[in-house]
């Protein structure tokens, strides 16, 4: 893997792949914006990982798993719903990231940068992206059920709580992988641009989260080959691709009034 | 199944010490005004809401439940099939369901372009309302509560579910408990009804509980009951 374009595309595009897949539970369980926050709780841990001299998706993670049990726990013992919890964590985590990061990182931390990445970050990315492609697969009828009617689910025998906090746990992961193509700013748009785009094409399941799955991959990868011809930063020209991608989905069929 | 001295508390009551039995292969129908406890009373019968007192159910019997509503709009992406078989994974099953639930009275590219291939929340009131029964029947429940809906089934195609439900209950052995807003389907398809606004109001069989005294404590005001009778 001695081009670097290469394993940046191959990178980018497992990442898209996975974030689009999972975004699209996402926009159905109306969390759109969790994952836009969530993405801002990791800073405090990426600058933990570059003061340490760590791989910084490690720190994400683990800054993100942390805010993960906090806010699952609260919303097991409190009636605050998780936006709210999400946004309570989310400026706290941004705040303290915004102190710890060594100021030369900050940008990196805060858009990404995928030309930094090395072999360990495709390894990490095809193993993460597995992983959620497998627990998704493995529990989407409990995912799906518990998304339209969470009685339904649990007179079903679903155990709707542990499924939501394995959720959350994958949305941890895929942010934290998402880190290194958008940086924390960015890495939203990452899971909620290619799910709002299928939503738009599909009219099953099926389809829908393959489709935000391969659009998020097309937003990666077409993303950082502009970047990388233009000469223009890869986290903002994947973003782009991926709204320009959504700016097409709204001449389909399903969006017209 | 028993139930004893049931009280539900959110932040007021709202459901306070209500006691009734129902008897395999009753039909229950539970009625009362606008957030009088109805729902919340199925989801306590289900386990699903924080109550005290007792809920005894003779046997181990499957539960098959039809909430008032699911959180889909039309444009959520789950066709009928796929929601079908989130229960039931044979093709030839699921359309013998739906067949059964009145969904395959035409043709059956009918049933697959309209019906089976349409997202669940682009369906008719009348035609969601029979795919849920469908779904609920699924796995062979011995009891089946049912939460009807508020709005969306127009007066013919609540006549019909009820139909339906009547139906399945012979067919399959059912035991029904069904959440009512029309006092017509109680006298016509129920043996036992329960007027409910917090606390249990009347009890007993829909022709002899069910008196103006009743209904006005029930829905205040002057409220009377004019019984017709459908032939």
């Amino acid at each position: 893997m001695n081009d670097p374009l290469l394993l940046q595309l191959l990178t980018g595009i497992t990442i898209g792949l996975g974030a689009g897949y999972l975004g699209a539970f996402m926009v159905l369980k109306r969390m759109s914006l969790v994952g836009d926050a969530l993405s801002h709780v990791a800073l405090p841990g990426i600058a933990l990982a570059l003061l340490l001299h760590i791989n910084p998706f490690i720190g994400a993670f683990a800054a993100l798993t942390i805010a993960v049990i906090g806010i699952w726990t609260l919303e097991q013992r409190t009636n605050l719903p998780s936006e709210t919890l999400v946004g309570i964590f989310f400026t706290i985590s941004l705040a303290l990231g915004l102190l710890l990061t060594p100021e030369p990182e900050l940008l990196e931390a805060l858009f990404g940068d995928i030309a930094k990445i090395g072999p360990a970050d495709l390894f990490i990315a095809i193993l993460a992206v597995g992983i959620t492609f497998g627990v998704m697969s493995y529990a989407r009828k409990g995912f799906i059920l518990s998304i339209i009617s969470s009685d339904l689910a649990k007179a079903s025998g679903i155990a709707v709580r542990h499924i939501h906090f394995l959720f959350l746990m994958l949305v941890a992961l895929i942010v934290a992988l998402g880190l290194n193509v958008a940086g924390t700013l960015l890495m939203g748009s990452l899971v909620i641009i290619p799910a709002a785009a299928a939503k738009n094409l599909a009219s099953n399941m099926f389809s829908y989260t393959w489709m935000a799955s391969i659009l998020g991959g097309v937003a990666a990868g077409a993303g950082i080959l502009l970047a990388y011809f233009y000469n223009f930063s890869p986290g903002p020209m994947v973003v782009l691709a991926g709204g320009v991608i959504f700016l097409l989905t709204l001449f389909s069929q399903n969006t017209r009034l | 199944m028993a139930v004893n001295h049931l009280s539900v508390r959110f932040e007021r009551d709202v459901l306070k010490d209500v006691s009734f039995r129902v008897n395999r292969g009753d039909v229950l129908a539970i009625v009362g005004p606008n957030g009088s406890g109805k729902s919340v009373l199925l989801r306590a019968l289900l386990g699903l809401v924080p109550h005290e007192g007792d809920v005894e159910w003779s046997g181990n019997p499957k539960i098959g439940y039809v909430p008032q509503k699911l959180a889909i709009e039309h444009t959520f992406p789950l066709s009928v099939r796929e929601f079908m078989q989130l229960k039931e994974p044979s093709h030839e099953k699921i359309i013998e369901l739906l067949r059964s639930v009145g969904l395959g009275d035409h043709d059956s590219y009918h049933l697959h372009h309209h019906i089976l291939n349409q997202r669940l929340g682009l369906l008719s009131g009348g035609q969601f309302q029979r795919v849920m029964v469908a779904w609920s029947l699924a796995d062979h429940p011995d009891i089946l509560l049912y939460d009807e809906p508020t709005s969306g089934v127009d007066v013919g195609g609540e006549e019909t579910i009820y139909t339906l439900l009547d139906k399945m209950r012979r067919q399959h052995n059912l035991t029904l408990i069904l959440v009512s807003h029309d006092l017509n389907i109680v006298y016509k398809y129920a043996n036992t009804v329960m007027c409910l606004n917090q606390s249990m109001i009347c009890y007993g069989v829909p022709q002899e509980v069910l008196d103006p005294a009743a209904l006005t404590k029930l829905y205040g005001g002057q409220t009377s009951f004019y019984q017709h009778h459908h032939e």
